[in-house]
């Protein structure tokens, strides 16, 4: 009997979690039958069962609920959201009862009468009497606090899930009787007794045969025991590797491959689909729709993607949290959305899917976006930050403010949201399970949030490294690749002042050397290093170690408390050998590597990385040619430092080249006074495109920094685009593309001169950009108008502007690029003319959305060294029907 | 082991009203005592592996029958300097749920103090100490600072 009560229990919480989602989508569709029977089928369960069991109290209120539900059916009531909400209220104190229940084993005294009567009462209503009912005071809203779902009940709904049993289809046979023969007369549906006591019986023979409830504990033990099975695995296989063969050998790989499957078997067995974490959530929304009179449709999708259980647990409250937070402030109420003309019903999306070893949810909806004024002026109340350093910071950083504790925006604390606990604690519940959570807003068009989080916390894969004679491991997540370094090889470490960097395929990577980091004694120090390239979130770095070992699973635990103020460690865990070791957390190495890039731009750089987006900023190469001034340009750009013998420098044609593997490169000076025999040796930069290289002689090269770009002064001088700060310092920004043009006269197709000068307009909102590339064309003779969003380029357009060319950023404020370009399209006065898109979203979705707003040629930001060629190429393309020659040019 | 077998004895200490058992060790000299109930294990300690970058009060990390363990160097979080002595012995503890164990320079026997030479605090005693200190006794080995785990844990807090 004991089993059986048990067995009730899970059932029923299970049954009422379905309730919750169905009604709310009833309530929605009133007229799809099939949710309503499906309804109707699980509260007659319950109150069956009920019965069977002997449980008075809990079978009157399912029987009440039943009763509404049956008028439904019936036609006799209306579906009114004051019936759902008493239905919601049914279930809710069934779940009550049903976690006292659970603590006591016995049905707690008590009486149910104001909530049976006032269902009651509804229900004799009937259809008609609903305007004279006391709808204008309606009933007291039920609880909509988390806690107001026991939590055991939760887990016993969630036990049953991890075995994916079905918990929608396990008694379909037990519903027939019922839902398949509606009494004619229109008489309250009362089952016969029979049928309910046949329910329980039938049911379990349906699932019986397929799954089985475990204890949660039984499952967690078994993962510790599992844990520690590997460990023991791997000792064993540490030992036998120093062995000769001999007879443990087969046996132990059998071993270690059981130890495996068993603890994947494990793993699987905790994993459940998000899904149970998002189902109480179309009853919050729906329940905050209810009360805040807005209308708003929950899309989810994704729901089976499965994660491990802890994870799980942990997402649930900020996933809910961010949802009550879209419900609440970011949809606006319906007569708003007609005013700002979207549909009056506002849309929340979750979408959850597997990339690479992650999962990620994103949170969409399509609301008012977030208030960055406000946010500015709240950030600067709240002393979060100056007024002067707000001032120079970009939309997308201003939104991180949100993340900060002690930040809200809501002007009215609601019921819902607003209570203090903020996105701050959201943020702080990702990272402390190794995720990362970015956020975008645009006004008028609502906010997304993406979360990506690991897929489980407990068994990780890590690569164990060395340096100054101690061990530490590194998750292999984020490990990209690892590189040998010595004096010899190609690979070689080298310092851009202070800061060692890594010339790495054309890119210079920055580097962190683990020993200065952890501040440990140089010892064991061998010529042969490593550098491990890691990956945290967007940025790339290098860790510099001593040696690399093999890769191990490892169980990751939590360090003691009094180590939590380390930012570098994720965690610690014993190893094969049964020494402790600390586990490395790259996203505090990297934090530390973008400090070491710039010291004052310090407290900003740790918020940026720590969310694993850099906001606006770039990295500089400082380098100091004929003068003092400092001259910066971007660190993507070059693709190295070299120091050349002045002796290895020669004249071709008046030009200076040298000789650089099997082919000429140009040398051009950065000052044409430049003294080319100062010092023996030569440093310049290397740009290379296309297999073409081109050297730039600089007198020094000062340092790398992080920072953000804006033109403060523009510059008439050839070779400068303006002056800017950059860390603090101001310094000339350097145009490369004349010097470019200097070194190759057909770097960017320069047009036959006497073609006459054509016109390009350029669309983009970062100036960064827009001073890239302005100049590139107006290097390639182009006349070049700027505008920064789509609306001010159609405002050209109503100016009676006319251009050759248009190129557009496509991700802008106001009027996005595929807008613009759907505009200009339809319209004759512009619509023939050759349109680029640039976008930093080059995905073949994104390509085939640009075409079809009319794009003729869609490239890339993300590769700014072949951005001047494929512009150069676009160019051609896009304007070679209109220009008759231009072919010959290229074949030239 | 003779340290559980010896914990578990004088256990029953705890039940007489009158007196408290301390499992006792010394640091530079000094005689300190921890209640022997909170008194998990007494171990030599082998492979501390160090945690850089953590707090100077952290020796390092040890195995302990597959727990990881925090090694605090009870030196350093007394303000003495820090001993050339790479060997001591070790007094685990546990506090909020995790295990410490304390690095002392030698552990000596579990003894009963009455109560009646229970004292308080000399208002003498360094700061550090009083802030860690229970109380003090006056033994025949001279005087006792009985320790108070929690706040010797609450490393960082302070300052």
């Amino acid at each position: 009997m004991d089993d059986l009560f048990q067995e009730f229990l899970a059932e029923t919480a299970e049954s009422l979690a379905v309730l919750d989602v169905e009604l709310v989508r009833f309530e929605r569709e009133t007229s799809d039958t099939t949710i309503l029977s499906n309804i109707f089928r699980l509260m007659h369960t319950i109150k069956g069962t009920c019965g069977f069991l002997g449980l008075p109290r809990l079978g009157s209120v399912a029987h009440a609920g039943e009763n509404i539900l049956g008028k439904f059916r019936d036609g006799e009531l209306e579906v009114t959201p004051r019936a759902v909400t008493l239905i919601l209220k049914a279930i809710d104190r069934i779940r009550t009862l049903l976690a006292e229940m659970e603590a006591t084993g016995a049905e707690p005294p008590g009486s149910d009468e104001e909530l049976i009567n006032e269902i009651n009462a509804l229900a004799a209503d009937g259809p008609v009497a609903e305007a004279p009912a006391p709808s204008a005071a309606p009933v007291a809203m039920p609880s909509f606090s988390d806690e107001g779902f026991p939590v055991a009940a939760e887990l016993l709904v969630e036990v049953a899930e991890v075995l994916n049993s079905q918990p929608a289809a396990v008694q379909p046979v037990a519903a027939a009787p019922v839902a398949a023969a509606p009494s004619p007369v229109a008489a309250p549906a009362k089952p016969a007794p029979a049928a309910a006591q046949k329910d329980p019986e039938v049911k379990e023979s349906a699932t019986a045969a397929s799954s089985i409830r475990v204890n949660v504990d039984v499952i967690e033990n078994l993962m510790t025991l599992i844990s520690e099975l590997v460990l023991t695995r791997n000792q064993l296989l540490q030992t036998q590797r120093g062995q000769k063969d001999n007879d443990f050998k087969v046996p132990l790989q059998r071993l270690s491959h059981i130890t495996s499957d068993l603890q994947d078997g494990v793993t699987r067995m905790r994993m459940q689909p998000i899904g149970n974490a998002w189902n109480k959530l179309p009853r919050i929304v729906r329940d905050l729709a209810v009360e805040t009179g807005k209308k708003i449709e929950l899309v989810m999708k994704g729901a089976e993607t499965e994660l491990d259980r802890q994870i799980l647990e942990m997402i649930k409250d900020p996933l809910t949290h961010m949802v009550r937070n879209s419900a609440d402030h970011g949809i606006e109420d319906g007569a708003h959305r007609l005013a700002a003309g979207k549909p009056e019903t506002g849309t929340i999306a979750l979408d959850a899917y597997h990339e690479s070893g992650h999962i990620y949810i994103r949170i969409a909806d399509d609301g008012r976006g977030l208030n960055v004024e406000r946010i500015r002026q709240k950030a600067v109340a709240n002393g979060l930050t100056t007024e002067a350093a707000i001032a120079g910071m970009s939309e997308q950083q201003i939104l991180q403010f949100i993340f900060r504790p002690g930040f809200s925006t809501a002007e009215v604390v609601t019921s819902v949201s607003g209570r203090g606990v903020g996105m701050d604690v959201v943020r702080t519940n990702i990272e402390r399970i190794g995720g990362t959570i970015e956020l975008s807003s645009v006004a008028g068009s609502g906010t997304t949030v993406l979360i990506k989080i690991p897929l489980t916390l407990a068994i990780v894969s890590a690569l164990i490294v060395e340096s100054s004679l101690q061990r530490f491991a590194i998750p292999q997540l984020n490990v990209v690749e690892l590189v040998g370094v010595s004096d010899r090889s190609e690979a070689r470490i080298e310092t851009v002042n202070t800061s060692p960097v890594l010339r790495l395929r054309d890119r210079l990577l920055p580097l962190v050397s683990l020993r200065n980091a952890l501040g440990l004694e140089p010892e064991g120090t061998s010529q042969d290093r490593f550098v491990i390239v890691a990956q945290v979130g967007t940025n790339t770095f290098g860790i510099i170690v001593d040696r690399v070992f093999d890769t191990e699973e490892i169980v990751v635990k939590p360090v003691a408390p009094i180590l939590r103020g380390t930012r570098f460690y994720a965690g610690n865990t014993i190893l094969g050998d049964g020494s402790v070791i600390m586990i490395l957390d790259p996203n505090g190495l990297s934090n530390f590597a973008n400090q070491l890039d710039s010291t004052e731009s310090r407290s900003e750089m740790q918020d940026d990385s720590a969310i694993g987006t850099a906001g606006d900023q770039s990295s500089f190469l400082l380098f100091r040619a004929g003068g003092e001034e400092l001259k910066a340009i971007p660190l993507e750009l070059v693709s190295r430092i070299e120091e050349l013998p002045i002796a290895s420098i020669e004249q071709v044609g008046g030009r200076r080249v040298i000789q650089y593997g099997q082919h000429l490169m140009p040398l051009i000076p950065f000052d044409a006074d430049h003294e080319w025999s100062a010092r023996k040796l030569q440093r310049v930069l290397v740009f290379s495109d296309n297999g073409r290289c081109m050297a730039l002689a600089v007198s020094e090269v000062v340092d790398i920094v992080r920072d953000r770009l804006t033109i403060e002064l523009h510059s008439s001088c050839p070779g400068l685009l303006g002056s800017a700060i950059i860390a603090g310092k101001a310094v000339d920004v350097v145009d490369i593309s004349h010097f470019l043009a200097q070194a190759f006269a057909d770097w960017f197709e320069i047009a036959d001169m006497n073609a006459g000068v054509r016109r390009a307009l350029l669309v983009d909102d970062s100036p960064f950009f827009r001073n890239l590339i302005a100049p590139l064309l107006t290097s390639a003779n182009w006349s070049v108008t700027t505008a920064s969003d789509g609306t001010e380029a159609l405002k050209l357009r109503e100016d009676g502007q006319q251009f050759d060319v248009i190129i557009s950023d496509v991700e802008m404020p106001n009027l996005n690029g595929l807008a613009l370009a759907e505009a200009i399209r339809s319209d004759t006065r512009w619509g023939q003319i050759p349109l680029i898109a640039l976008s930093s979203h080059a995905k073949e979705d994104d390509i085939t959305a640009g075409r079809e707003a009319g794009f003729n040629e869609y490239l890339a930001k993300s590769d700014p060294t072949r951005l001047p060629e494929s512009l150069a190429r676009a160019l051609r393309q896009v304007t070679s029907r209109n220009e008759a020659g231009s072919e010959l040019r290229r074949a030239s | 082991m003779t340290p559980d077998a010896q914990t578990r004895t004088t256990a029953a200490a705890r039940h007489d009203n009158d007196a408290e058992a301390f499992v006792t060790f010394t640091i530079a000299g000094q005689l300190f005592g921890v209640p022997v109930t909170q008194v998990q294990d007494i171990l030599t300690p082998d492979a501390v592996a160090p945690v850089p970058g953590g707090p100077a009060e952290v020796r390092g990390l040890i195995n302990l029958r597959g727990r990881i363990v925090t090694v605090i160097d009870m030196r350093t979080r007394l303000s003495l300097p820090r001993g050339e002595a790479k060997t001591g012995m070790c007094v685990t503890v546990e506090c909020g749920g995790e295990p410490y164990t304390l690095w002392v320079d030698s552990v000596g026997d579990v003894i009963k103090l009455p109560r009646a030479l229970r004292e308080a605090n000399p208002a003498t005693l360094d700061a550090v100490w009083r802030d860690v200190a229970d109380a003090v006794y006056r033994t025949d080995q001279g005087l006792l600072v009985a320790l108070n785990i929690d706040r010797l844990m609450a490393i960082g807090t302070k300052s």
